[in-house]
């Protein structure tokens, strides 16, 4: 992957497959502290603990039609290559969190990519589900919860090109405006 | 480009598009209309599976095609993606394989509107290998 953002991606196809209905992602960044953290928590059904254990291994799938599961080992690495660390903790039927650890400063961390085209994208897609965003910089924090926007748009589906438009905007502004490294 | 960032813009926006909507939802139901999953799984994403979503969504709404574009997981094609899977009214879901910015073009002005089939098309009869 390319960016952290496709990461993210990745892994949010995993809470959904999980089945569940509140995923939290926050993104933590500090330059003084050199960190770069990405956090991914759902409510899903969770993985047992032998599972859990193989779930870093390339050749550790829950699908039936391939048999590798790249997206947390390729996520692991990136992590532990920028100087950074993996973890990834599950309670079956309670949900899993995951974390990633970056060297805000380390050439090889991935840049952040298109966060809010990924967030957005991801709810409109699955709206029965709700994401919460957090952005959190050495200049203040932003919010993005899914509650709120289906509040604002009264029962209308977030799955419509100008809702889905405004929403990447709204994002990217407030996340320009506490100063976010891309 | 005027600035947005409140929820009142929103409220806003969504009378304006209130009135399309209703349109939209008397005289149709969902299988009205053209329907697109991305294959959204770590093969799709890394192929630029995003990339791909975006542009039905921004193309279809250019082109005034009323559709649906969702996500899915992966449906076994790595090697082909990105993989789209379109279902136009009361017709069988097509799945295509490498679909570039390109082909996505010729997907909408040839299979969508004209309902003629292009060259990309995985057959459904597909079965992987069982181990």
């Amino acid at each position: 992957m390319k960016e952290l953002s496709l990461h993210i991606l990745d892994i949010l196809q995993n809470s959904i497959t999980a089945q569940a209905n509140l995923i939290e992602i926050e993104v933590f960044e500090n330059k003084m502290k050199n960190v770069y953290s990405i956090g991914i928590k759902d409510n899903g059904k969770g993985m047992s603990e032998e599972i859990l254990s193989h779930v870093t291994d390339p050749y550790c799938t829950s699908r039936t039609t391939r048999k590798v599961g790249l997206g947390i080992p390729l996520f692991k690495q990136n992590a532990e290559r920028s100087e950074g660390s993996f973890t990834i903790n599950s309670v079956l039927g309670k949900g899993t969190v995951l974390k990633a650890i970056f060297q805000h400063n380390n050439i090889d961390r991935p840049m952040l990519g298109d966060i809010a085209g990924v967030i957005v994208l991801t709810a409109a897609a699955n709206e029965n589900i709700r994401f919460i965003f957090t952005h959190t910089t050495e200049t203040g924090e932003y919010i993005f919860d899914t509650d709120e926007i289906k509040e604002a748009l009264g029962g209308m589906s977030i799955n419509q090109p100008q809702v889905i438009r405004y929403l990447k905007e709204m994002i990217r502004e407030n996340l320009t405006e506490i100063n976010y490294s891309k | 480009m005027t600035k947005v960032k409140s929820f009142a813009d929103l409220r806003m926006m969504k009378e304006g598009l209130e009135n399309k909507l209703n349109l939209r939802e008397k005289s149709n139901h969902p299988e009205s209309l053209v329907q697109i999953r991305v294959a959204m799984a770590t093969c799709g994403i890394a192929s630029g599976a995003k990339t791909i979503m975006e542009y039905f969504i921004d193309e279809l709404e250019k082109r005034n095609i009323e559709a649906i574009v969702t996500q899915t997981g992966c449906m076994g094609y790595c090697y082909a993606e990105p993989t789209i899977e379109v279902t136009l009214p009361n017709q069988d879901a097509v799945v295509f394989g490498f679909v570039t910015e390109k082909k996505a073009n010729e997907i909408i002005e040839k299979y969508i509107k004209n309902n003629e089939l292009v060259d990309g098309i995985i057959p459904v009869n597909y079965q992987s290998i069982e181990n």
